[in-house]
């Protein structure tokens, strides 16, 4: 039932996660080692079923999902939830009237 | 062990200035450290390396500081894919650190600190539990169009995973669930059984997300996607989507989340429970 991605869509597209996640740097980091060796290790198989490929298969796109939706995710977050409350200054601006300033401080200011 | 808080408090303040007046007994101290944890910090490393420390296992390297669980202790890990993973997570942070965008290291840090305290048969008992409440057996009698997609969607799943596992699940529409019998739930037991207890966090994890053991036992032994797991989980959300729209701000937001936290835990259950060795075919001598 599992209907996955060929192998080089998975492969191409934890490629392009890490690239999103990292810059332009992102050849030299130990993930990108490590994914490219299981692909290449991964690619030719002996068997006709081989569960150790079929496997690996399944984990290349878990970890896809994983790096996708934990983008997308923050995306969203950063978007619709992460503004925050408005600053005393854009609350007066709201109604168009402006913080009083007293130089000098309150009285009661250091 | 006050070195670490130190050393950061000169960094940032007094952010962590709570921290300063707990008394010195480690159960308080643990508790204090899980209870107030600190949603935003900025990051005070450049590099993030792995590194192979005592009896095989690989630690985080955070500059030259190496990484510890929020209960104090050595943050460690047993394979080296799942260090990589939690390096890349703690690479991929700008600026300020989410932590709750970084759930295999949350994960890591409950299996190593458990501050629960419990043992690995209250973990499958609770996971049982769970069976009792299991989203895929409860069906609704409604609106038509949920009904035949809870039949066609959710009916695949339990069959598969009564025939694999040989056992019986019923689904009912009735409000107090269908009747488990206690061989199946002996049959999970023993399967469950056959986890370590760092595969065992994480499958209890995913259980959780997914509000259903049937569709996170389909997950892990690779019968379903992460995305068809979760699709299915949130399947009369999706229903009442399609015929009342989508709001992104919550639905995908939601959906984005299940599927990151659910993928973590899926992952660390495949890296806990596997290990691989090398075996050299020899080849053979072709003549002609």
């Amino acid at each position: 039932m599992a209907t996955l991605l060929p192998p080089l869509r998975v492969c191409r597209g934890i490629l392009k996660e890490l690239r999103a996640m990292q810059g332009a740097t992102y050849k030299l980091s130990p993930a990108y080692n490590y994914v490219m060796e299981q692909f290449r290790k991964n690619k030719v198989t002996g068997e006709m079923y081989c569960r150790a490929q079929q496997e690996a298969h399944h984990d290349s796109h878990t970890y896809l999902c994983l790096l996708a939706s934990n983008r997308t995710h923050l995306a969203l977050h950063k978007l619709y939830h992460g503004k925050g409350d408005r600053s005393r200054e854009e609350v007066a601006g709201l109604v168009g009237l402006r913080l009083p300033t007293q130089p000098g401080g309150k009285g009661w200011e250091k | 062990m006050f070195r670490n808080i130190v050393r950061l408090q000169s960094q940032f303040g007094n952010i962590l200035s709570p921290n300063k007046v707990c008394p010195r007994s480690p159960h308080f101290r643990f508790a204090l450290k899980y209870s107030t944890a600190i949603t935003e910090r900025k990051r005070f490393y450049q590099d993030v390396s792995i590194s192979q420390g005592e009896g095989g296992l690989y630690e985080i390297n955070l500059d030259r500081k190496k990484l510890k669980t929020p209960g104090g202790k050595l943050f460690t890990v047993p394979n080296e894919v799942l260090a990589i993973a939690v390096a890349t997570e703690w690479d991929a942070q700008r600026d300020t650190l989410k932590f709750y965008t970084m759930h295999l290291t949350t994960l890591c840090n409950t299996a190593l600190d458990n501050p629960t305290q419990r043992n690995k048969e209250q973990m499958i008992n609770a996971a049982l539990k769970f069976l009792e409440t299991d989203t895929v057996c409860y069906r609704v009698d409604e609106p038509h169009g949920l009904v035949e997609l809870q039949k066609n969607e959710w009916d695949p799943v339990l069959h598969w995973i009564e025939n694999r596992y040989n056992v019986t699940i019923g689904s009912s529409s009735s409000i107090l669930g269908p009747e488990i019998p206690e061989a199946t739930k002996d049959t999970f037991r023993q399967h469950l059984n056959s986890y370590n207890f760092w595969s065992l966090t994480g499958l209890e994890f995913v259980i959780t997300q997914l509000k259903s053991v049937v569709l996170s036992m389909g997950m892990i032994d690779r019968h379903l996607s992460v995305e068809q797991a979760v699709l299915l989980s949130r399947l009369e959300e999706e229903y009442q989507i399609q015929h009342w729209g989508n709001v992104e701000w919550a639905h995908d937001y939601d959906m984005y989340e299940l599927r990151a936290r659910t993928a973590a835990g899926a992952l660390f259950v495949h890296l806990s429970s596997e290990g691989s060795t090398v075996k050299r075919k020899l080849l053979q001598d072709r003549q002609g």
